[in-house]
């Protein structure tokens, strides 16, 4: 395939793919039928390379890193676009330069043409890309590789914008790290002194997780109560912000891990590390050391993008009441549950609070909130440890209910239960 | 007595050979949201590095750490003539190693000593291929 007998394309493709191998030292390529890679999000290095050479030359640049001249055919195997910029819903809402959303819209209907599905989620596992047990992916975005692989059992690496390029006109990825079985293995074990139920400590478990496990495996045992997905996309996000965590397990919860033995594969496991209350507290503080100032000018919820149980979560808080006039509220969700919300009933009775339902992106890969923004507030450990820096504002971080309540009284009055 | 010139040797990620002076960091490097592409400026607020320049240098580092568009960062720093000429990794990764083939410089890790301990900013760094020869001036 390296040689162009499939296609100027592929032969890019297999070339970026064999150079990535070596980079490696994978001792070969694995058959992927599932790719989750970012082609449509607007960037200044991708509008000069359309001006330039269209579409054609932005994919081989920056999802192939090939220089020629080549068309971009249909995709080989089954690929989804992630997270990306704002869209056209965005306009007039979310201070978002037109250029941008006008130049994606280009990009969905270029790629869409080649079979790239527009899920626009950090979250394909929520609108219908749900990889089996055991299937070999390649994704990319952290808080979604760490969910295929320990909540689905699938088998991915954190692939790059390049890498996940390249596979979707291949189906090929280099075997290496998580696609291997001798290194699913635990590595770590986290023992829970205090008791976790509910999104906010599942968060604050997974930030701790990742300080612990930093890229290895750790493994959740103790006063844990049954997660939902919801808890899970939160831990995930969280382990993966805090270390580099692309795979955990939870045993009697995650497929790989029936008993604490399985999740180490026979290994002995090492010396348990405490999470108690001293630990949980030590989170919360770290969390909410980016704010001093009460007044709350932005509540984000939705990191990673929200079910649509939490949507009506947040919709049940606010129902009858009005947002403070100098507080916003942003609910992100992907845009398929968006319109289950809609049908629902909870994206009006959101909006008549004065909050927004918005798909597609987030404030931080789009490096935009509400203008004059100085303090927000969240219940989403990934945000409040990105966001404060990209965007230089203040953070709280807390449960859904101190943040709507922020959003309603436009004060911070959250604390550690 | 320090010694002025030593040689590590380690793993070819990237073939090739280039020459400068080195940029160190003991902490892992973030690519989105750790790096400015447009400045080739590292970012991240409490990082060691923060406000350090990488163009034209040898950027050595023990891990890439945090978003899967670590390698798309560093490809948009080759893009905009910011980038590092070459890269010295202590552990690799997906990251670090999508990063550095995209950034098409000479990169080299697994070596026979910690690099960011053995190499200090400032010391003057010669990749090639596998081998690394660190001089003091």
């Amino acid at each position: 395939m390296r040689d162009g007998s499939e296609g100027a394309a592929a032969g890019a493709a297999m070339d970026l793919l064999i150079r990535y191998g070596e980079a490696l030292d994978a001792a070969r390529l694995c058959d992927v039928r599932n790719v989750a890679g970012t082609m449509t999000q607007p960037s200044p290095v991708k509008a000069a390379l359309v001006r330039q050479g269209g579409w054609d030359k932005a994919f081989a640049v920056i999802n192939l890193d090939c220089d020629d001249d080549i068309e971009i055919p249909a995709m080989r195997v089954p690929t989804c676009q992630l997270q990306h910029g704002f869209g056209g819903d965005a306009a007039g809402v979310v201070p978002y330069p037109a250029e941008n959303i006008a130049l994606q819209a280009q990009a969905e209907s270029f790629y869409g043409r080649r079979g790239v599905n527009i899920l626009a989620t950090c979250t394909p596992y929520q609108v219908g890309n749900i990889p089996v047990r055991g299937e070999h992916c390649a994704w990319m975005e952290s808080s979604a590789v760490i969910y295929a692989n320990s909540v689905l059992g699938a088998r991915t690496n954190c692939e790059g914008t390049a890498s996940a390029g390249a596979a979707s006109l291949t189906g090929k990825i280099p075997c290496w790290g998580n696609h291997l079985d001798g290194n699913r293995h635990g590595t770590h074990l986290i023992d829970v002194r205090v008791p976790v139920d509910g999104f906010m400590e599942w968060g604050m478990l997974g930030y701790f997780a990742g300080g612990v496990a930093g890229e290895e495996h750790p493994v959740i045992t103790g006063d844990i109560a049954r997660p939902d997905l919801a808890e899970l996309k939160h831990f995930g996000a969280a382990a993966a912000t805090s270390g580099g965590v692309e795979l955990y397990h939870i045993p009697g919860v995650t497929p790989e891990a029936p008993t604490p033995e399985a999740a180490f594969r026979g290994r002995e496991a090492p010396p348990p590390v405490t999470y108690g209350p001293r630990e949980r507290r030590a989170v919360y503080d770290t969390l909410n050391s980016q704010g001093t100032s009460a007044g709350v000018d932005f509540v984000l919820l939705g990191c990673p993008h929200a079910s649509v149980d939490q949507v009506r979560r947040v919709a049940a808080e606010l129902d009858g009441r009005r947002l403070s006039p100098g507080t916003e509220l942003w609910l992100m969700v992907p845009r398929a549950l968006k319109d289950v919300a809609d049908r629902s009933g909870y994206t009006g009775v959101i909006e008549r609070s004065g909050g927004r339902v918005l798909g597609d992106s987030c404030p931080a890969m789009s490096r935009a909130a509400p203008r004059g923004t100085r303090v927000f507030a969240t219940d989403s450990a990934k945000q409040a440890h990105y966001l404060p820096a990209i965007l230089g504002i203040e953070a709280w971080f807390g449960t859904l209910e101190d943040c709507v309540h922020a959003a309603v009284t436009g004060r911070w009055e959250g604390g550690l239960p | 007595m320090i010694k002025t010139t030593i040689v590590l040797r380690g793993r070819v990620v990237v073939p090739g050979a280039c020459e400068g002076e080195a940029l160190v960091s003991h902490e892992p490097i973030s690519g989105w949201g750790g790096i400015d592409p447009a400045r080739g400026v590292i970012i991240e607020p409490r990082h060691e590095l923060n406000g350090a320049c990488f163009t034209g240098k040898v950027l050595v580092f023990p891990s890439a750490k945090g978003s899967s568009g670590w390698s798309g960062f560093f490809q948009s720093a080759r893009l905009l003539g910011t980038a590092p000429i070459g890269m010295i990794i202590a552990r690799i990764s997906t990251k670090s190693a999508l990063g550095a083939v995209v950034t098409r410089v000479p990169a080299v890790t697994d070596l026979d000593a910690d690099p960011c301990e053995a190499i200090a900013t400032g010391d003057r760094v010669r990749i090639d291929n596998g081998t690394v020869e660190v001089r003091r001036p």
